[in-house]
């Protein structure tokens, strides 16, 4: 069996609708005890005190906001050189999801910024390329709308998902290329300086897992609904003419 | 409830707004599939009369 039979849309409905009930459950299960275990059971850190908390939210959303805008781009890569269309709907309908993640991350990031670094927000690299990468989310979000032929939006948000790619990168990898910024290192790193300590791992992970099924799940439904909302378009035209 | 001490307003507006936007998000995405697929299914029967 090969991975392209899902570009039938058919196809991809049935795979989704089989998946999507234990991809959802799963996630609401993860997210649910490594919330709870998170808040509830780990310690205050001996610098950020309760704050820390904070990070079972902040970095899998900004895990998320980075990684869908990567799901997309290998989405956008395979409408532009194979023109399979369910690819081209999952990029479309990956985007408000990887957009919400954004300023999740963005605002949790603000809160705790306030009374750990004494300021909501610093034009610091990591933090001005993920505000860029928010942008490239509205600005891609946007176009879809704009543009009226289907196909032709597609080419359009492909080549604007190449574009963001950099900034979705630069987010990520900003803390390497720069050390003057105030965004410390990467919490999840083989580097044991920069690694998250063990009490706060094993939560953190269980987190992110709850929050790349729930993006996963998310994809999957908004994809369902966007070959659903293709095929309306195409009886309506048919309609039409007949 | 966990003492969060000074940070409690912190903690909790960061949870708060956070799960607000997540719940919204899938209330949103579920909501839209529901619709979409009941227009489908309306517009399939109408073309089969």
């Amino acid at each position: 069996m090969s991975l392209w039979e899902y570009a039938n849309p058919r196809r991809f409905l049935g795979l989704s609708e089989r998946l999507l009930p234990g991809l959802s459950v799963l996630s609401l299960l993860l997210l649910t005890a490594g919330l709870i275990w998170g808040f509830f059971y780990s310690p205050d850190d001996y610098r950020m005190g309760s704050t820390v908390k904070i990070i079972y939210l902040h970095v899998p959303s900004a895990l998320m906001a980075i990684n869908g805008w990567i799901m997309m781009l290998v989405a956008s890569l395979v409408w532009l050189i194979r023109r399979h269309h369910v690819s081209a709907l999952a990029a479309k309908a990956a985007a408000p999801v990887g957009a919400v993640m954004t300023v999740i991350a963005l605002i949790t990031g603000a809160i705790w910024g306030q009374p750990m670094w004494g300021t909501w927000w610093v034009w610091d690299p990591r933090l001005t390329s993920f505000l860029i990468l928010f942008l490239f989310y509205l600005g891609y979000m946007a176009l879809w709308h704009a543009v009226d032929d289907p196909d032709k939006a597609a080419d359009l948000t492909s080549m604007l998902c190449l574009v963001g790619s950099v900034f979705a990168l630069l987010s990520r990898y900003a803390v390497n290329f720069w050390n003057q910024g105030l965004h410390q290192g990467a919490s999840l790193s083989l580097d044991k300086e920069e690694h998250v300590a063990d009490v706060f791992y094993v939560p953190l992970v269980i987190t992110i897992g709850g929050f790349v099924l729930l993006f996963l799940a998310l994809v999957l439904l908004r994809t369902g609904t966007e070959i659903r909302l293709r095929r309306i378009s195409v009886l309506i035209n048919r309609g039409r003419m007949t | 409830m966990p003492v969060l001490g000074k940070y409690a307003v912190t903690v909790l507006s960061a949870y708060g707004l956070s799960l607000l936007f997540l719940v919204g998000l899938v209330a949103w995405s579920y909501l839209r599939w529901r619709g979409v697929k009941a227009e489908l299914q309306r517009q399939e029967d109408s073309q089969d009369v």
